[in-house]
C-alpha cells in the first residue's frame, strides 16, 4: 500500500475531503438556526417523539448543580443507564453504567464507579465540559439500549450504532459502528471504535476501518466484520431519511441502535457528520450525491421513495 | 451572481491594495525594503546684488522637476521683500520685490531635493519642428555641408545630436570652424549646436544645472544640451556628446537666459552651495507625500505616537499569522488546539526568541498538565478547576524566571510575556484530549500546535514582510483576500492524502 494518495484519485473516486464537507454540505445545506434541534439531544428526542420516531426512553434531565442530588432518586431501581451531556459531541462525556455491584456501578469498561464518582461527572457535564463551546449543559438520564445480539460477536461492550449519512433527506452512505476496548465502549471512530461500510442497497456490511486502516476483523473479538445482513433494513433507511424532514438538514449523520426487544431506535442526530464512512464502504461519496442533487432537483419525494431511489442507484452499479 | 460575488469582492480588494501600494512606491517613493536610505541633498542659491536706488526686482529662476531629482522641501530667506512664485515661459521662477532697498542685498533660496529611481518629470508635448534660422553665405551653406554629413552618419535625432557635438569639438572641418573656435565655452557650444540642430529642424534647447558634490562651494552652473526626439527631451553632454545627465546633476533652468535679472541693481552675483545628507527612505517619502498634499498621509501609522507605532507594528502581523494558520489548518490539515492559539505563542516568541521560547513553552505545558492530572483526582468543577491551572500557569512562570534569573539566562525572564490564560487554556484542552483520545492524540495535537506557531513566529519576524505591513497597511486587504479565498477552498487538505491512503489502487465500485 503507497502511503499517500493523490489528489487524482481521490477525485476520481469521489471522496470528499473536510474543507468540502464544510463548505459545500454543511455550511450551503445545514441552515445554523436548526442546529439546535440536533445539538440538543433533548430537544431532538422531543421533536422525534411528536413524530412518531422511537427513541431511547428518558429517565430524568438534571439541569443545575442542586439538582444533582436528585440524582439517586433518578436512578434509583435501575440496574443499567446512560448518563450524557445535552450538548455533547463525539461521544464525548457519556457514561454508559451496565449493572451495580453493591454500592458501586460498574461502566460499560467494567470499571467500577461510586455515587460521587456519578455526581461529579453530573457536574462538569452541568459545567460546561463536554458541550461545543463550553457552555453551562444539562444532564440526561436515559435507558440503556440493550443491543441486539446482530452485532455481538463484532463488538467489544457499549452499543454497536448504525450510522447514516444522509443528504438531502436520501441516505446516501451507511455503517455500522462497533466499540473496541480501546474506545471505551463508545462507538465513536476517533476513539478507537471499528466502523463497517453497509451497502445501501442490500443492509450487508462489507469491509471495517479502524483508524483510516482498512480491517476485516474486529480487532478484539476477531470476528469477521463483513457478511452480517441487517434486519428490517428499508425501514430502518426511511426512518433515517425522515430525519431529514424533522430536521430540515441537508447533510445529516443519523445514529440508529438496534435494541434487541425495541427495535431500531435514533439514538442521536449529528450536524456535522465525519468522513470517515467514506473509507468504511470504500469509496467516496460524491458519486451518491451527484445521482441524488440530479433527483432532488427534478422532484420533492417522501422518504420512503428517496430510500427507493437509492437502493436502485446501488442495484444499478 | 452568488457564485460570483466572492471572486468580485477578492479582486477589488486585491486590486485597492495594489492599487495604493503602487501609488505609494511609485508616486511617493516609499521603499519596499527596509532600513533604506536616500540622498537628499540640500542646495541653495545665493543672490547678492547692490541696488542702485528706487523700487527694486529681483527675478531667480528655479528648478522645476528636475529629471532624476523630486523637490522635497524649498524656502526662501528675503527679509523685507515681496515674494512671488510662479511658471515663467521655460522655468518656475521666484519675484522678489521692495521699495527702498539700502546697502548690499542677499537673498538666498534653498530646497532640499532627493534623488529618485526614475524621473517624475511630466513631459511636455513634442514642440513641433524647429524654425531653420536665417543664415547668410557663407554660413548657410557650411551649415547645410555639416547637417549633410552629420545626417549621413547618423540614425535617429539622438544620434544626430551626437555625432553633431563630437564634430564640434574634433572642428578638424573648415565649416565647423565658421561656427565654432576650438576653445568656446560650453555655453557658445551648446548655442551653436542648438542653431545647427534647428538648421535640421531638430527642436533643442538649452539646460544649465549643478553637479551636486557633498559640501560643494560656490558651485558653477554647468551647460547641457537638450534635443527633443519626438517622444521626449533628451540630455546630450556637449563635452564627449554622451546621452544622458550624469550622476547627481540637477537641472535647475532651461533656455540661455541668466539665473538671475534684477532692475535697478547691479553687481548681481549668483552662486550655489550644496550639502548631502542620507535620511530615512520613509521619511523621505513622507515628506514628498506632504509636499504633494498626498491623501495617503491623512490615513498613515506615521502620524501616530510613536508608542503606538510600535504596538502596531506587532498588531499588525497578526493578520499575516492568521493566515498562516488557515493554510496549514485548511490546506495542510495540521491539528492545533484551539484556532489562534498558535498565533499569540508566536507572538510571545517575539520577545523569548524561538529556541529559548519553543523550550519554555514545552516546559510550561508539560509540567502544567501533570498538575493538572492531578487536579483530575480531586473531581473539581470545570470554572475553578481553569481558575486552579491559571494560578499554577503563573507560579510557574514566576519560578522559572527566578530559576533562569539565578542561572544567569536572562531569557527566562522573558517568559512573563507568555499569555497565560491562553497557556491555561491549552494545558487544559490537551488533557481533555489526552483523555478522551489518548496520549497519541494530544501530543500530535501538541506537537501540531507548536509547529505552527513557530512557522507564525518565523513569518512574523521576518524583517521584509514586517517593514512591507508596516509601511503598507493596505497590503493586508491582499492578505484579507487570501483569506476569504481559502475560505472557499473544496481540495483536500494535505493530511487527507494520507487519511484516504487505503483507499488507493481501488476502482469506483
Amino acid at each position: 500500500m503507497k502511503w499517500f494518495i493523490t489528489p487524482q484519485e481521490l477525485r476520481r473516486q469521489g471522496v470528499v475531503g473536510m474543507n468540502r464537507r464544510n463548505t459545500q454540505m454543511i455550511a450551503e445545506l445545514n441552515p445554523r438556526s436548526r442546529y439546535p434541534l440536533v445539538d440538543d439531544k433533548l430537544q431532538t428526542k422531543a421533536v422525534a417523539i411528536a413524530a412518531g420516531i422511537s427513541v431511547p426512553e428518558l429517565y430524568g434531565v438534571i439541569e443545575t448543580n442542586h439538582d444533582v442530588r436528585h440524582l439517586p432518586a433518578i436512578v434509583a431501581g435501575r440496574e443499567d443507564f446512560v448518563i450524557k451531556p445535552a450538548h455533547g459531541s463525539g461521544g464525548n462525556g457519556i457514561l454508559v453504567i451496565t449493572g451495580r455491584v453493591g454500592e458501586q456501578f460498574r461502566k460499560a469498561s467494567g470499571l467500577l464507579v461510586d455515587l460521587d464518582g456519578l455526581k461529579h461527572h453530573v457536574s462538569n457535564i452541568l459545567s460546561g465540559m463536554y458541550s461545543l463551546g463550553g457552555q453551562p449543559d444539562r444532564a440526561m438520564i436515559e435507558y440503556r439500549v440493550r443491543f441486539d445480539p446482530l452485532f455481538g460477536q463484532v463488538s467489544f461492550q457499549g452499543v454497536p450504532d448504525i450510522r447514516t449519512v444522509v443528504y438531502k433527506g436520501y441516505p446516501a452512505m451507511a455503517m455500522v459502528r462497533l466499540p473496541t476496548r480501546t474506545s471505551d465502549g463508545k462507538a465513536n471512530l476517533h476513539q478507537g471504535a471499528v466502523g463497517a461500510g453497509i451497502a445501501i442497497a442490500t443492509g450487508v456490511t462489507g469491509h471495517g476501518v479502524l483508524h483510516n486502516d482498512i480491517v476485516d476483523q474486529h480487532p478484539d473479538t476477531g470476528a469477521p466484520l463483513g457478511g452480517i445482513a441487517i434486519p428490517g433494513w428499508g425501514r430502518l433507511l426511511e426512518l433515517a431519511a425522515g430525519c431529514y424532514e424533522l430536521t430540515g438538514l441537508g447533510y445529516l449523520g443519523v445514529d440508529v441502535v438496534l435494541d434487541r426487544d425495541l427495535g431500531p431506535l435514533i439514538l442521536e442526530l449529528n450536524a456535522r457528520p465525519g468522513l470517515a464512512v467514506q473509507i468504511a464502504n470504500g469509496t467516496g461519496l460524491l458519486g451518491n450525491v451527484e445521482c441524488i442533487d440530479a433527483r432532488a432537483a427534478q422532484a420533492a419525494l417522501g422518504p420512503a421513495d428517496r430510500v427507493a431511489f437509492v437502493r436502485g442507484l446501488a442495484l444499478r452499479e | 451572481m452568488r457564485r460570483l460575488h466572492l471572486p468580485l469582492l477578492i479582486l477589488l480588494l486585491t486590486g485597492l491594495s495594489l492599487g495604493v501600494f503602487y501609488h505609494k512606491v511609485w508616486n511617493l517613493g516609499f521603499p519596499v525594503l527596509p532600513a533604506q536610505t536616500t540622498d537628499n541633498w540640500t542646495v541653495e542659491a545665493r543672490v547678492a546684488f547692490e541696488p542702485t536706488g528706487g523700487a527694486l526686482t529681483a527675478r531667480l529662476f528655479l528648478p522645476h522637476e528636475p529629471p532624476g531629482f523630486a523637490l522635497l522641501d524649498e524656502h526662501f530667506v528675503s527679509r523685507g521683500y515681496g515674494l512671488a512664485t510662479g511658471m515663467g515661459a521655460d522655468n518656475r521662477e521666484a519675484t522678489w520685490t521692495t521699495r527702498s532697498p539700502s546697502g548690499r542685498q542677499v537673498l538666498y533660496y534653498r530646497a532640499a531635493v532627493y534623488q529618485l529611481q526614475r524621473s517624475l518629470r511630466t513631459q511636455p508635448e513634442y514642440p513641433g519642428p524647429a524654425d531653420v534660422p536665417d543664415l547668410e553665405e557663407p554660413y548657410l551653406s557650411a551649415a547645410e555641408t555639416i547637417i549633410d554629413q552629420v545626417r549621413a552618419r547618423s540614425a535617429d535625432i539622438t544620434s544626430f545630436a551626437t555625432v553633431l557635438v563630437r564634430d564640434m569639438l574634433s572642428a578638424a572641418d573648415e565649416n565647423m570652424g565658421l561656427f565654432v573656435s576650438g576653445n568656446a565655452s560650453e555655453r557658445d557650444r551648446v548655442a551653436v549646436a542648438i542653431e545647427l540642430l534647428a538648421g535640421a529642424r531638430i527642436p533643442a534647447r538649452m539646460a544649465h544645472g549643478l553637479q551636486l558634490t557633498d559640501r560643494g562651494r560656490d558651485l558653477q552652473p554647468r551647460t547641457w544640451l537638450e534635443v527633443h526626439n519626438t517622444r521626449e527631451w533628451v540630455a546630450v553632454n556637449p563635452n564627449d556628446g554622451s546621452v544622458g545627465y550624469p550622476e547627481h546633476f540637477l537641472v535647475w533652468w532651461y533656455g540661455d537666459g541668466d539665473p538671475v535679472e534684477l532692475s535697478r541693481a547691479r553687481n548681481a552675483q549668483v552662486s550655489f552651495a550644496v550639502s548631502r545628507n542620507f535620511q530615512d527612505a520613509v521619511d523621505t517619502a513622507q515628506q514628498r507625500a506632504k509636499l504633494l498634499n498626498s491623501r495617503v498621509m491623512d490615513f498613515s501609522l506615521f502620524g501616530l505616537p510613536v508608542q503606538t507605532q510600535n504596538m502596531y507594528r506587532v498588531l499588525l502581523m497578526v493578520p499575516v499569522g492568521a493566515m498562516i494558520i488557515v493554510l496549514l489548518r485548511n490546506v495542510v490539515g495540521v491539528q492545533t488546539f484551539g484556532t489562534f492559539m498558535p498565533v499569540l505563542i508566536a507572538l510571545s516568541f517575539r520577545e523569548t526568541e524561538l529556541l529559548g521560547g519553543v523550550i519554555l513553552f514545552t516546559l510550561i505545558v508539560s509540567l502544567g498538565l501533570a498538575i493538572r492530572f492531578y487536579l483530575e483526582h480531586l473531581k473539581l468543577l470545570l470554572v475553578p478547576r481553569l481558575a486552579a491551572v491559571v494560578s499554577i500557569v503563573v507560579m510557574l512562570m514566576l519560578a522559572l524566571s527566578i530559576l533562569s534569573h539565578r542561572l544567569g539566562i536572562e531569557h527566562g525572564l522573558a517568559i512573563a510575556l507568555f499569555p497565560m490564560v491562553i497557556l491555561a487554556m491549552t494545558i487544559e484542552r490537551m488533557s481533555i484530549v489526552w483523555e478522551e483520545h489518548g496520549a497519541g492524540d494530544a501530543i500530535r495535537q501538541g506537537i501540531g500546535s507548536l509547529m505552527v506557531a513557530v512557522a507564525g513566529y518565523l513569518l512574523m519576524i521576518n524583517p521584509y514582510i514586517e517593514h512591507l505591513i508596516f509601511v503598507f497597511p493596505e497590503l493586508l486587504l491582499i492578505v484579507l483576500a487570501a483569506t476569504l479565498l481559502l475560505g472557499r477552498y473544496t481540495g483536500y487538505r494535505l493530511s487527507e492524502l494520507l487519511r484516504f491512503r487505503v483507499l488507493a489502487g481501488r476502482s469506483k465500485s
